[in-house]
């Protein structure tokens, strides 16, 4: 069995080793340093580590200053207050402004379990999304971590790094490297294509690994970055199979599941299931109660497609029957 | 400070005053009774306090000025415009689709803006965060903060005002722009900031409070502000909202109406253009 590592912890991790490199790179966070990771930050790099108590808009505005200033900030609290409390901030200081921000988010989703629905952020993707200047990095595994925070360190402007607190197997092999708004093909399929993120990507290969026993092949695609999102790949598997789902732990109006459909239904019309949270907050429970409640499981995508490929054009051929 | 030097700075602010009525009469909407407020305060820092290059904006080592009243941006354009950073006749611009003169400071599209402001309540944290940078990076450079005495309202401005004593950020110095009157009326009604100087005592900032509109006054209260170590100071500056324009002065409708074609002579015959309607020398 592969070790879980929570994104969050990779953060801290990445955030580490781009402090070693990156004299510039500066971190924030709104008193919750032991959960989001950057304590490990503030720990050896004391100098370059702001904790601004809770106050969510003060930590994205002084972030903005420190960017004006030349610096690669890092502002870190729980998605749900990075996003939602703070969105001003972010809008006018930081997106409008084009400043160098990096706001990593942690706690993302329903994953945030017992603490409840006031907690469980199922629109930060949206919200960042809608703003103009800002990428959107979901990573699957620890290796896109790692990848989304370089990423977001070597390039010029306002980055949402998306995290879950919940530990998630790894999705890539040694060869991995992460190319921003490049979605991964993690399995090749002709008759449905599974495009997901964050935890829901190693969900997607389980449930790819069971259609296959029933004779549908289908793609999965890591797409680690929400926003410039991978047209490319999402035409070409909408051309290709004729049938799609998407797979998010997030609301399902305006994140991953909102643009694949907003780029389908302009390129290449087909139907989309989109598995994420349906017009609700979430409440507590345990993390995998809630996976399950939301069907944001295998089985719940197993089910998703099955049901999407009975809407695919009839002039498609069905999905071929198992072989051997 | 010698009395000559007083006048000509005085003598700025009125042309500077006069650039605000014109560039606001020809846009035709816009701020005027809070730019005309500011329009003392904001000359002694163009044009006597911050160390500033115009022909190079960007400078790392620059003092930095955040107007975080952000819609006063008539009288941070005019004196951006006298200073040199780019042509006065650009000021008739203002608010015009494809200017670089924003209803609101843009700082990627006018040299010379640091910040870009507009929604209030944000600026201050800005100016944490640059001065946090400076020091980091062993530069000297002073920030300037301009706030509304109604944009104080916002919460953000006390998380920033915590943060910033918390640091001790004693190269942050605040003006707080204290003409009373906002929006909707005075700020004693609206909701009051008061006791405004006790407030910024007891979040543990180095306070003055001074006549906004006497120029000897402002440079003195910079230069006490400038020798206070570890603390953030702020200079509260009792001002007349629409300063300088009879008709503007203390009424709150001129907070966010711009002077008709008529208004606009009379008002720069107040201030004692002798040419009328242009505002060039």
């Amino acid at each position: 069995m592969t070790k879980k590592t929570a994104t969050r912890e990779a953060y801290g991790k990445a955030l580490v080793e781009l402090g070693r490199q990156n004299g510039r790179v500066v971190v924030l966070d709104a008193d919750l340093s032991k959960s989001t990771k950057t304590a490990e930050f503030a720990r050896v790099f004391p100098e370059r580590f702001f904790n601004v108590g809770v106050a969510e808009q003060n930590l994205i505005g002084t972030a903005a200053g420190l960017a004006a200033a030349g610096k690669i900030p890092f502002a870190s609290t729980f998605a749900v207050f990075a996003t939602a409390r703070a969105f001003d901030q972010i809008r006018n200081s930081v997106a409008y402004t084009g400043l160098n921000v990096k706001i990593a988010a942690t706690h993302a989703g329903v994953t945030v379990g017992e603490d409840g629905g006031s907690h469980q952020s199922v629109e930060d993707i949206a919200l960042m999304r809608s703003l103009p200047n800002m990428t959107v990095f979901v990573p699957a595994d620890e290796a896109e971590t790692f990848g989304a925070v370089r990423a977001a360190a070597g390039m010029e402007g306002p980055v949402y790094i998306r995290l879950g607190r919940a530990g998630v197997p790894p999705v890539h092999g040694e060869n991995f490297r992460f190319v921003t708004g490049r979605a991964v093909m993690l399995r090749e399929g002709g008759d449905v294509a599974i495009i997901a993120a964050g935890i829901m990507v190693s969900a997607a290969l389980e449930a790819a690994a069971a259609l296959a026993a029933d004779g549908i092949e289908a793609r999965v695609l890591s797409m680690h970055t929400v926003k410039p999102l991978d047209a490319g790949a999402v035409v070409a598997a909408a051309k290709e199979t004729g049938a799609l789902v998407t797979a998010e732990e997030h609301g399902i109006m305006g994140g991953l599941g909102g643009a694949v459909c907003e780029v389908v239904c302009a390129e290449c019309p087909v139907p989309v299931r989109r598995l994420g949270i349906p017009d609700v907050f979430g409440e507590s429970g345990a993390p995998g109660e809630l996976l399950e409640k939301f069907g944001l499981t295998s089985a719940g995508i197993v089910r998703a497609v099955k049901e999407v490929i009975t809407f695919r054009s009839p002039s498609r051929t069905p999905p071929s029957p198992p072989s051997g | 400070m010698g009395k000559r030097e007083i006048d000509e700075l005085k003598s700025r602010a009125g042309e500077i005053r006069k650039d605000i009525i014109s560039m606001l009469g020809r846009a035709g909407s816009g701020h005027p009774g809070g730019s005309l407020s500011a329009a003392d305060i904001v000359t002694a820092l163009y044009f006597k306090v911050m160390r500033i290059d115009p022909q190079n904006p960007g400078k790392p080592g620059r003092d930095r000025f955040i107007l975080s009243k952000g819609h006063a941006a008539p009288v941070l354009y005019a004196a951006l415009a006298q200073r040199g950073y780019f042509p006065r006749e650009e000021l008739f611009s203002l608010r015009k689709l494809g200017s670089r003169l924003q209803g609101h400071p843009d700082m990627k599209k006018l040299p010379g803006v640091d910040m870009s402001t507009g929604s209030l309540g944000q600026g201050l944290s800005v100016a944490n965060g640059i001065a946090l940078a400076g020091r980091l990076d062993g530069l000297d450079y002073r920030v300037y903060v301009l706030l509304g005495d109604g944009e104080i309202q916002e919460g953000q401005i006390w998380e920033a005002a915590m943060a910033a004593a918390h640091y001790r950020l004693d190269n942050i110095t605040a003006f707080l722009d204290h003409n009373g009157m906002q929006i909707d009326g005075p700020t004693g009604e609206v909701m009051s900031p008061e006791p405004v100087a006790d407030k910024w005592r007891s979040f543990g900032w180095d306070v003055q409070v001074i006549d906004g509109h006497d120029m000897g006054r402002i440079l003195e209260a910079v230069e006490k502000a400038l020798a206070v170590r570890g603390k953030p100071q702020i200079i509260i500056a009792g001002t007349v909202k629409g300063k300088g324009v009879s008709f503007m002065e203390n009424k709150v409708e001129w907070h966010g109406v711009a002077p008709n074609a008529d208004e606009t002579v009379k008002a720069l015959s107040e201030l004692g253009d002798r040419g009328g309607m242009v505002c060039h020398d």
